[in-house]
């Protein structure tokens, strides 16, 4: 590289300084917003201190965009926003605008290119999810694929505010849980359920022995010796088939397509209100992957969604209502099996019993 | 121009209402010919019901440790567009705001430089621009450098870190989510660049306890707005409120302290049994406010399950006065964040992050080596059994 250039690169910048993205409306009223409405699922508005207001339009994203789409974004964001536009934690978009009279023309504009206008409010909001077959070695399932197919069949959730409160659904497509799925309403995973297979020809060179060994959550790992070379043996009886092993060590792969599916966990909650954030706990722990659309996971997710809008009261996410009516009903009227995985045998199991007589019948 | 692979089975995917993924796939791949492998290589991945990426491999570019994360098909004959299919981590602003230019320059370095997708934003936050090939990402990172935007973290290092739309717009904020995150980026650059932690380290900024980062779930330094005076009152507002809806039943007898009771048409709250959990100012945001006197808890540890299991972050400091701190370039809390990755250095091993340190060590042992004292805001209650182990300072 000639020398000119050496001296011209730029490194340790850190991240371009959010104030120059702000719209001026924002800039004018920053930490000086009084309170908002919400005006239907897909616009809300956040009033200043002073009276001023700005309007946001929401609409969900695949998160998995092109530069097309990207550019669909600016188009609509130059004509009704003065260029303004920001994306949510939960991969929504959201147009910034200063004048009301734009707010339908702009839903009009979105929906005529096909995207998808909602979210806001007492909703199944856009799923958060990881990247699946598309972009990740671990995965025991897609990601995008199952998001696609869950929200086709809960669109009207996302569009129509007829819930009992926000349901947030989230999915992983392994225990490495790149999606904040371990405190959602509704967590859709992927698992793995065979033992990784050791290759022993390769293990020396690709891996480190004693780290592999230390990945273990169960201890399932110990040193072995194959035809006099150093190699690991797992042990059947305890592995859990969560792939920490096969992250720090490429020669124990553990996808399976036979034995790989995804599982479904209910009744998590990050925020504060009320009661406390909580994880999600298992409702299904397997169903085998059936690509493209995965007919029993969206049908599964439709069932709790049902039940949940049939029996929740106003206000209540799904854990308020599940502990409400507890987990005995929860388990007959969803019609999901209740069997031995279901029952809590790892590290904090025992906090996770029921020691009282207080029982529903 | 004809498809360079069928694709049944994605095609399902194009049909139904929510916008489809496979369809800006295809959009991608219309501006970046490699893309149509990526097509063929996840057909593949549907026909076969299994990942077909190779496990990790080398990607980088100068200088950096992190910020590029290498993929590589299986099949590099079959799909030689995604021979190398790496995604570029660029650090995103604070909230996620961006305008129309910016975002028009960042989908032409995607186009021209990689294969025209990209994730907006990834699970941590960063922007990531998909299918870069290791030859042409150095270029890719210094056209994203010359807009003003640096690659973000990955692997054992601080990842990049992340916050809500904070007092941008929202009237919940209880601090500056955007500028701390801002700072404290700028203040551990080299931290995020060059990895050389056990291992994953992440924070988040949310600007109360409705936490829609969910920062307390999925951040091992968990930085949650509160405030320690008294909810404020707009009792016109509530009774405009009580016209609408049933107050008592929706709002006060869901208030898990029953701090709240109506006097008359007049609201009164205990402040002093408040727990902060938002749920009245959810409901009434017109008519209640948080307090005046604002800051942020610190919430420790929170990880995915691997290796030992998931954890929510602890309560470590209930009350931190942030605003105080900036003034002084936030002297309190970097000695925090050092003595705990300097504790972690010392005592973690390899894969263990600092929740499951602590929790392999003890709470106690873990508040000594960072320099805190145990309080009664970090237990939901005191020990139950008498296994106490007496140290020799007590005679």
């Amino acid at each position: 590289m000639p020398e000119e250039v050496k001296k011209k690169r730029i490194t340790d910048i850190g991240p371009h300084d959010f104030h120059d993205y702000l719209p001026p409306v924002i800039k004018k009223n920053y930490g000086k917003w009084a309170y908002h409405e919400i005006l239907d699922t897909g616009s809300m508005v956040h009033v200043a201190e002073n009276g001023d207001k700005i309007y946001t339009v929401r609409m969900g994203s695949p998160r998995l965009v092109s530069g097309s789409f990207v550019r669909d974004l600016c188009d609509m964001a130059d004509k009704y926003c003065g260029g303004y536009l920001r994306f949510t934690t939960r991969n929504n978009v959201e147009f910034l605008l200063d004048d009301k009279n734009n707010i339908e023309p702009l839903k009009k504009d979105l929906e005529k290119l096909g995207y998808n206008v909602g979210g806001i409010g007492n909703v199944v909001a856009n799923i958060v999810h990881t990247q699946g077959w598309v972009h990740c070695h671990t995965s025991a399932s897609d990601a995008s694929g199952v998001v696609k197919a869950v929200m086709d069949e809960l669109y009207e959730y996302f569009v129509e505010d007829k819930l009992p409160s926000k349901v947030r659904i989230a999915f992983a497509c392994c225990l490495n849980m790149c999606g904040s799925v371990a405190s959602s309403d509704i967590a859709i995973m992927g698992m793995h359920r065979k033992v990784p297979k050791i290759d022993s020809e390769k293990i020396l060179n690709l891996c480190e022995i004693p780290s592999t060994i230390a990945a273990c959550p169960t201890n399932s790992i110990r040193p072995d010796t194959k035809d006099g070379k150093q190699t690991v043996k797992i042990n059947d009886e305890t592995c859990v088939f969560c792939g920490s092993c096969y992250t720090v060590c490429p020669a124990m792969p553990i996808a399976d397509s036979l034995n790989d599916g995804i599982s479904i966990w209910v009744g998590g909650k990050v925020s504060n209100a009320r009661i406390k954030p909580t994880f999600s706990k298992l409702v299904i722990p397997f169903i085998p992957n059936d690509p493209p659309r995965w007919p029993k996971v969206v049908e599964a997710v439709k069932t709790i969604i049902t039940a949940y809008k049939n029996g929740a009261e106003p206000g209540e996410r799904v854990v308020e209502w599940i502990e409400r009516i507890g987990w005995t009903r929860f388990f007959k009227i969803t019609g999901f099996e209740f069997t031995k995985y279901h029952v809590d045998d790892f590290r904090l199991a025992e906090t996770t019993m029921n020691y009282s007589s207080q029982v529903r019948f | 121009m004809g498809k360079k692979h069928e694709t049944p089975l994605l095609d399902e995917l194009k049909k139904g209402k929510w916008v489809s993924f496979v369809r800006e796939i295809e959009r991608a791949a219309e501006k970046s010919e490699r893309t149509e492998d990526l097509l063929g290589q996840v057909e593949n991945s549907y026909r076969d019901k299994i990942t077909h990426w190779k496990h990790g491999g080398m990607a980088g570019v100068r200088g950096y440790g992190a910020g590029l994360v290498g993929r590589f098909t299986e099949f590099p004959e079959k799909y030689p567009g995604v021979k190398e299919c790496h995604s570029m981590r660029v650090n995103q602003t604070s909230g996620f705001f961006y305008n129309s230019d910016i975002l028009r320059k960042i989908a032409d370095i995607a186009e021209q430089h990689a294969g025209g997708l990209l994730n907006l934003h990834g699970s941590t936050g960063d922007i990531q621009i998909l299918g870069v090939w290791q030859e042409e990402a150095e270029e890719a990172f210094q056209k994203c450098a010359e807009l003003g935007f640096d690659l973000g973290g990955g692997g054992s290092d601080l990842r990049t870190p992340s916050c809500c739309v904070g007092p941008a717009r929202c009237e919940f904020a209880n601090y500056d989510t955007l500028q701390i995150c801002y700072d404290m980026t700028q203040a551990f650059q080299d931290e995020m660049h060059r990895p050389s932690f056990n291992y994953k380290f992440k924070l988040k900024f949310s600007g109360c306890s409705n936490d829609c980062v969910a920062a307390a779930s999925r951040s091992d330094m968990a930085f949650i707005g509160t405030w320690k005076d008294k909810i404020k009152i707009n009792q016109d507002e509530v009774k405009n409120y009580v016209k609408k809806f049933n107050v008592q039943k929706y709002v006060l007898d869901k208030c898990p302290t029953k701090c709240m009771l109506f006097e008359g048409e007049n609201l009164v709250i205990d402040d002093s049994n408040c727990v902060k959990c938002m749920h009245c100012i959810n409901e009434m945001p017109k008519a209640l406010r948080s307090g005046d006197e604002k800051g942020l808890s610190i919430l420790l540890g929170a990880k995915a399950p691997l290796v030992t299991g998931p954890r929510l972050g602890m309560m470590l400091v209930p009350f931190y006065d942030v605003l105080e701190d900036s003034k002084n370039d936030y002297e309190w809390l970097k000695g925090l964040i050092s003595n705990m990755w300097e504790f972690w250095d010392e005592y973690g091993v390899s894969r263990e992050r600092i929740g499951e340190l602590m929790q392999r060590v003890g709470v106690v042992t873990f508040l000594e080596g960072i320099g805190l004292e145990p309080i009664p805001e970090m237990v939901n209650h005191p020990r139950g059994n008498p296994f106490i182990k007496f140290t020799d300072d007590e005679d």
